[in-house]
């Protein structure tokens, strides 16, 4: 099945990619293996038929969060390994407590009877067209007080990096 | 790309993002830079909208991609916002370091 060699694909670069994130040392190497994972992400929203969401992730993520990341460490100048020496019972304490969380997950998963999807109906939840008419009709009020949130952050943003004037 | 998603069941995306939420955790609490501490909770917020677009194609139902895209709305928000922070504390203590912050614990 074409379909699931494409799952499988995508689902070890997402994960593998991930992993890289935290192990490398370089934060600017982690950024962009950050980004591979957004797009495998995004590859997944394809295989879901979401294709608004799919768009709207690469150009959101990709696009704004990934580069104001990129300035940042730019600005800050941390292209390089600066992270100092930190002593290993923390790292294998992160470690472990990681993996009991991911046991405690797929302990309460693993009686789940397989759900599939048997035939194509309802595949167009996600085209824009759908989306637009619920977000328009139903979600209007948090549209618009999202527009507020944006405003806020902003202004948020601009103050708090101000340089103080004495 | 209509009938694609036929033959995966959904709990391979519920492990998915069980895998990717935990990676998130680990790394926040494995590595003491700032930057990558949020680049950890993007992964964490990415890995709960792959696991609502998934459950939302398989109800056929398109609120949970509605909240997608609102949890993407307040995701921006909250980088914009944490990231000038990031660059006060950059510029009061010369380090992204966390441990530099200890004093915040009492």
């Amino acid at each position: 099945m074409l379909s699931q060699y494409l799952f499988f694909f995508l689902s070890f670069v997402a994960v593998f990619s991930a992993l890289l994130v935290i192990i490398d040392k370089n934060p600017v190497h982690s950024v962009l293996y950050l980004i591979v994972t957004f797009f495998s992400i995004a590859g997944h929203y394809f295989l879901l038929n979401a294709q608004f969401l799919a768009a709207v992730h690469i150009i959101v993520y990709a696009g704004a969060i990934m580069v104001l990341f990129l300035y940042v460490i730019m600005m800050l100048n941390l292209n390089k390994e600066i992270e100092p020496h930190k002593k290993n019972i923390p790292k294998v304490i992160a470690v472990v407590s990681a993996c009991l969380l991911m046991m405690v997950f797929v302990a309460t998963l693993k009686g789940a009877e397989t759900t599939m999807l048997t035939s194509a109906k309802n595949s167009n939840v996600g085209l824009v067209e759908n989306l637009g008419k619920v977000l328009f009709n139903e979600y209007m009020l948090p549209f618009e007080l999202s527009s507020v949130l944006f405003l806020a952050g902003m202004v948020g943003a601009v103050f708090l990096s101000k340089k103080e004037i004495h | 790309m209509k009938d694609v998603i036929i033959g995966i069941p959904i709990q391979w995306y519920i492990y998915l993002s069980v895998t990717l939420f935990c990676i998130g955790v680990m790394g926040v609490l494995y590595r003491r830079n700032a930057i990558i501490i949020f680049m950890c909770v993007e992964m964490m917020l990415n890995a709960v909208n792959l696991l609502m677009v998934a459950f939302s194609r398989y109800l056929g139902d398109s609120s949970g991609q509605v909240f997608v895209f609102f949890v993407m709305v307040v995701a921006a928000a909250e980088v914009a916002v944490g990231l000038a922070i990031l660059m006060m504390i950059f510029r009061n203590t010369k380090s992204t370091d966390i441990d530099a912050l200890n004093k915040l614990k009492w």
